[in-house]
């Protein structure tokens, strides 16, 4: 196990060394004329400040001392100063990163308490009225866009009831239902899209275990269907599924930019969002690489755990 | 030499020249689609209503997109204003239209560029292997850890919001994601019969690519097209939601969504409903119709996404 730990860390290098060129490549495509704009939206920008935005940038150097500076930051955990701010990117993303952090966790368990059961379900009645609702179900909430939810549950009881979600984040750990008062909402429309893929991988895993000889034998030895399930099926069907939640990482970071803005959390999201029209692009990088960084290690944690809970996978 | 019939790979009407064929293979093939796959089907018949709205949206909008008419605002749906009007006057239905043909532009421009971009990087690293193949999947891998539409923030923060600039990145985008798909399929007839028969005869690689590899990898290139049509429909309605797309006073469905047009779905909650319900259905009918393409025409590729 400790071998594979160390070969599958061994494998990230390449991967994040491209990633991070991709990085670094992306923020060098920055138009010179990007920096007169930047310039031009400050106040009186004269060519001595013009200098000071290149060196903060670290345009004035050659392309490859740029990027072995960028890394070596990146390594001391400095990932370059805001532009508007003059704060650390790092401190920026210390303090959101965790609100999306609790976002995904939260979509997360809304998905996998709907999916995972109604998945079941779907499976045991294979064909049944009940699994086609299920399956329109899933292929339904697969094709809405998260934003137009949103800006539907944003619009309608506002105007049917006068009643809005509340747009006001507080600190989980400042006041715990206040939080949930107001994240709650984003979760469950982010939860929704991951669970129409979540239920159809379930389905799709249950179908394939209920065929299997074990499955026939614990029946033949008289066991009850309800124990079949969860003994038998339930333990061995779950385990691609956790694969596939590895998968979805990207997907739940893609719409918690778009939740987040809708429901104004204070996530990372919005902070792309915000270094984006601000033309921020320490900030933009920074975020960049994190996010590859952070998917990078959702996949090897999932892999790890996925040899841990399926005794057939041992390294 | 026929290419068809081997077991184990895939017959039939695919197999043959790209150009050749295009009557009543395909006439045959609605008629086992619409057998088989009813549910499909109806996906394709709603799409291609949304391709037609797309093509003739000048002819069928009853306005100009663009057209404003301060004494008509935020009219209610009404029988001159079908779907309502905005808060400048504007004809949702004309502007729902051409936002129809513009989803459409960027997915079909997107959905073939990047089935150019995975045709070609799928057929140098899998059938060329050995480093080439190395060097581009350790490319595609550190790719695919970015989440697509954090891509798409950051490159559209760079070259700037517009229709070519969101099709190109969308194609190459997806053209470097589907790739891997693209090198499995040639992975696979690489190592069959009548690839080595043409190997041994001598043919030339560009031969051999065009004639028997790329053929049998069009089912898994056909499927992909049409999920990435879709994909990029959303992706580009979720840019614009964020006010990074095609820029207004462009219709985009997005667009609509978002912006000015939040603040007056208060006092006219119709603006929230058309441009939304498009969109899902255009989402949706591609959902199902590719799931249907993808059981008739890719076994293999059943129940993945």
């Amino acid at each position: 196990m400790q071998a594979y730990i160390i070969r599958r860390l061994l494998a990230l290098i390449p991967t994040l060394f491209v990633a991070s060129l991709i990085v670094f490549v992306s923020m060098r495509l920055i138009p010179g004329d990007v920096i007169d704009q930047m310039l031009a939206q400050n106040d009186v920008a004269t060519s001595a400040d013009r200098a000071l935005v290149e060196e903060a940038l670290g345009l004035d150097q050659p392309m490859y001392i740029q990027y072995f500076r960028w890394v070596g930051g990146i390594m001391r955990g400095d990932l370059g100063n805001s532009l508007w701010h003059n704060t650390p990117v790092t401190a920026q993303l210390a303090e959101t990163l965790p609100i999306t952090f609790q976002l995904g966790l939260l979509a997360l368990v809304v998905a996998l308490t709907v999916a995972v059961p109604i998945g079941i379900y779907s499976a045991m009645r294979q064909d049944t009225a009940g699994d086609y609702i299920a399956r329109s179900f899933s292929l339904l909430m697969l094709s809405i866009p998260s934003f137009w939810l949103g800006t539907l549950v944003m619009v309608f009881p506002s105007v049917w009831w006068r009643w809005s979600p509340p747009l006001e984040y507080t600190p989980f750990f400042q006041d715990p239902i206040q939080n949930l008062s107001h994240m709650l909402l984003p979760a469950v429309l982010l939860g929704l899209a991951l669970s129409a893929v979540t239920m159809r991988m379930t389905r799709t895993m249950m179908l394939e275990v209920m065929r299997q000889d074990y499955i026939r034998t614990a029946r033949a030895k008289g066991l009850a269907e309800n124990l079949v399930i969860a003994r038998h099926a339930l333990r061995n069907g779950l385990i691609p599924v956790i694969t596939l939640i590895g998968l979805q990482a990207p997907l739940l970071i893609g719409g918690a930019v778009i939740l987040e803005q809708i429901f104004v959390v204070p996530g990372m999201g919005l902070l792309l969002l915000e270094a984006v029209f601000a033309r921020d692009y320490p900030v933009i990088s920074g975020i960049f690489l994190v996010t590859g960084v952070a998917i990078l290690m959702i996949n090897l944690l999932v892999d790890l755990t996925y040899g841990f809970l399926d005794p057939k996978v041992r390294y | 030499m026929t290419d068809t019939a081997l077991p184990g790979t895939i017959p039939t009407a695919t197999t043959r020249p790209l150009i050749a064929g295009a009557d009543h293979p395909i006439v045959a093939f609605c008629g086992r689609l619409l057998r088989e796959k009813p549910l499909g089907a109806i996906g394709g018949v709603i799409f291609v209503v949304f391709l037609f709205c797309g093509l003739f949206a000048d002819v069928l909008a009853p306005y100009a997109a663009n057209e404003t008419n301060m004494a008509a605002r935020l009219q209610a749906p009404s029988l001159s204003h079908w779907l309502g009007t905005d808060h400048l006057g504007r004809d949702l239905l004309s502007r729902v239209l051409i936002g129809a043909q513009l989803s459409m532009m960027v997915g079909f421009l997107a959905a073939g560029l990047a089935t150019v971009v995975s045709i070609v990087l799928g057929l140098l690293s899998g059938y060329l292997g050995g480093k080439v193949d190395m060097a581009i999947q350790r490319v595609v891998d550190a790719w695919m850890i970015f989440p697509d539409l954090l891509l798409l923030i950051v490159v559209v923060s760079i070259v700037g919001s517009g229709m070519p600039q969101i099709v190109i990145v969308l194609g190459l985008l997806y053209g470097i994601g589907g790739s891997r798909i693209v090198r499995g399929g040639v992975l696979t007839v690489r190592e069959t019969m009548y690839t080595h028969a043409a190997q041994s005869m001598g043919a030339r690689t560009l031969y051999i690519l065009w004639y028997h590899i790329l053929p049998n990898v069009m089912p898994v290139v056909i499927v992909l097209f049409t999920t990435r049509v879709g994909a990029a429909i959303l992706a580009e309605a979720g840019l614009s939601f964020l006010g990074l797309g095609v820029p207004p006073p462009a219709p985009t469905w997005g667009g609509m969504l978002s912006g000015d047009g939040r603040t007056y779905m208060y006092m006219a909650p119709w603006l929230a409903i058309a441009p939304g319900v498009c969109l899902t259905l255009v989402v949706f009918s591609v959902n199902i119709f590719g799931d249907a393409l993808r059981d008739l025409l890719d076994p293999r590729m059943r129940g993945s996404r």
